[in-house]
């Protein structure tokens, strides 16, 4: 076993052991926290496999993390109101089936991101993040300007989506929903990684013009990672909209984008466990320095400073020391 | 013999600079053909063009019975084009295992069968290739384009830089894909050994076909006049 999955499994038994452990000292703010960790940590491992092992650095996710809450907050809206989403040509309803609010949230950022990724991957370099951001921005303004869910002010859902046979609306259950489908993204970014398509990946960061000269197209990967990407974080999106109870437009501002790649960073660019340590690094942060001073965010900026300055394995790679895949 | 590649008349540009003026070669099935010409005379230039890395403005080029104008690189490199490019440019972020996965088609050539051609690569299996010497690199490059199981393999400065006794295991393996029946068109600065190996060879001189013909023909008077220094 070698010491980065040491690292990996301690920080999954931290995680589950820290909720467990509120739960008996009865601290649900606590089990709270914990979800939201596993949920950003989701939203870091879909950027991560853009950023860390395809070298795009999208600054645009936010969109997938809105889309997807948005997805969540609209279908339970609707459905708690008894209004039909659509009529015509034929009926569909609004639900609150955790079930089937996953993969229509999937199937939306999934579009979205092939959309996006189609023109912004005919562009490199500054352009590739600036037209992210712009399309990030774009639907950020047109959900501030939606009145029927909200428009600025957001969404309010009332109450948390359902699953078959839990009780969801128990922080603990919620937090372990949350942790099952951290550790199955955490799961399927292994094995993406290591196929043939992820090896191809990371060729197609390193040299492109190499990988199309063995008969692979660089546009053709990027363009799955990146809906791939966008999908998972899409979900992270549908996750923190049941947490909360509540979308806002806020959820597709780029500082959500910022804050998704500040996890992956804090974590370390490229490492499998890098999104979540860098989202409970950030979520410990957030409260321990938060409670002393209001200004947390500049201790934040200086801990990102050193990080990319002294430590680009990030926090993994001083844990773990190697080289990971970046 | 049937011709598995053919280029007619190709010229190439570089922007607005003009880089080959009338390239001719032809390749058959199982030849191997040395392609050779002083510094700057278009070698590489007319591999490139081959690759589809360069458009060629005029001249055909046609490759297993099929012709490539306006074929994108990926394309071509899936007809079965497999290139060993100049400095070996491997991708360094990955092992060797990793970089000849990555590159890998189904076919003759698996990573069992690159590791008893280079057992070296076998050894260096989990190491990531900017830590292998230039030999090694040299291996994997060569390794990576077995592995898109080419109909045609392409080295261009093949031992280029590297150690004698090296530069004699890479020419060894060639002699080897030689026997197994692979076409082969190589780039080297050494003479003597592309002499040895090759059926044919075709000279360029200011990026023109200026003598092509079977390497037994290749007289002292010939290499004078286009390859000398």
């Amino acid at each position: 076993m070698t010491r980065e999955t040491t690292v990996n499994i301690a920080l999954a038994i931290a995680l589950l052991a820290v909720p467990i452990g509120a739960q008996f000292a009865d601290h649900p703010f606590i089990i709270t926290l914990s979800t939201k960790v596993a949920i950003f940590a989701i939203a870091g491992v879909g950027l991560n496999i853009a950023l860390g092992y395809g070298g795009l650095i999208s600054f645009g996710h936010a969109a997938f993390f809105g889309l997807g809450g948005y997805a969540a907050g609209i279908l339970a809206s609707q459905a708690l109101n008894y209004e039909p989403l659509v009529t015509w040509p034929f009926e569909i309803q609004g639900t609150t089936q955790m079930l089937i609010i996953w993969p229509v949230a999937l199937c939306i950022c999934g579009a979205a991101a092939l959309v996006i990724g189609a023109m912004s991957l005919r562009t490199g370099g500054v352009y590739f993040i600036m037209i992210t951001l712009a399309f990030a921005q774009m639907i950020y303004y047109f959900a501030i300007s939606w009145p029927a869910y909200g428009g600025e002010d957001g969404l309010s859902i009332y109450v948390r989506s359902k699953f078959p046979g839990l009780n969801t609306l128990d922080p603990i259950t919620f937090f372990a929903i949350c942790f099952a489908l951290l550790i199955a993204v955490l799961g399927f970014s292994v094995l993406l990684t290591h196929s043939r398509f992820g090896l191809a990946l990371s060729a197609a960061r390193q040299n492109p013009q190499r990988l199309t000269s063995v008969g692979v197209r660089p546009f053709q990967v990027q363009l799955t990672a990146f809906v791939i990407s966008g999908m998972i974080t899409g979900l992270a999106g549908a996750l923190y909209a049941d947490l909360n109870r509540f979308v806002s437009p806020a959820m597709f501002s780029w500082h959500t984008s910022g804050e998704i790649m500040i996890f992956v960073i804090l974590g370390g660019v490229g490492r499998l466990f890098g999104p979540l340590a860098g989202a409970a690094l950030f979520i410990l942060l957030e409260h321990l320095l938060g409670g002393i001073t209001e200004f947390w965010q500049f201790l934040l900026g200086m801990l990102l400073l050193l990080i990319v300055l002294f430590a680009r394995g990030g926090l993994i790679g001083l844990l773990a020391g190697g080289r990971g895949n970046v | 013999m049937s011709k598995l590649l053919t280029l007619e008349n190709v010229t190439a540009f570089y922007g607005a600079s003009q880089a080959l003026f009338g390239v001719n070669l032809e390749i058959g099935k199982g030849e191997v053909v040395a392609l050779m010409g002083r510094n700057g005379m278009g070698k590489t230039t007319t591999i490139r063009t081959i690759c589809r890395m360069l458009p060629h403005s005029s001249g055909r080029i046609f490759f297993a019975g099929q012709n490539l104008e306006k074929m994108p690189s990926h394309k071509a490199a899936r007809l079965g084009l497999g290139l060993v490019p100049e400095g070996r440019r491997c991708f360094s972020g990955l092992t060797v295992h990793e970089n000849l996965l990555a590159a890998s088609r189904d076919g003759y050539w698996t990573f069992q069968q690159v590791s008893e051609l280079f057992p070296r690569l076998s050894e260096r299996r989990d190491q990531f290739a900017n830590t292998l010497s230039g030999g090694e690199q040299q291996m994997l490059s060569i390794g990576r384009a077995l592995m898109t199981n080419p109909k045609l393999l392409i080295l261009d400065e093949a031992t280029e830089g590297l150690a004698p006794v090296v530069r004699q295991e890479i020419w060894s393996a060639m002699f080897k894909l030689k026997d197994e029946g692979l076409s082969i068109l190589v780039i080297d600065k050494s003479l003597r050994e592309l002499t040895a190996i090759a059926d044919h060879c075709a000279i360029l001189e200011k990026g023109a076909t200026c003598w092509s013909g079977i390497t037994a023909d290749l007289v002292p008077d010939i290499t004078d006049r286009y390859l000398g220094v």
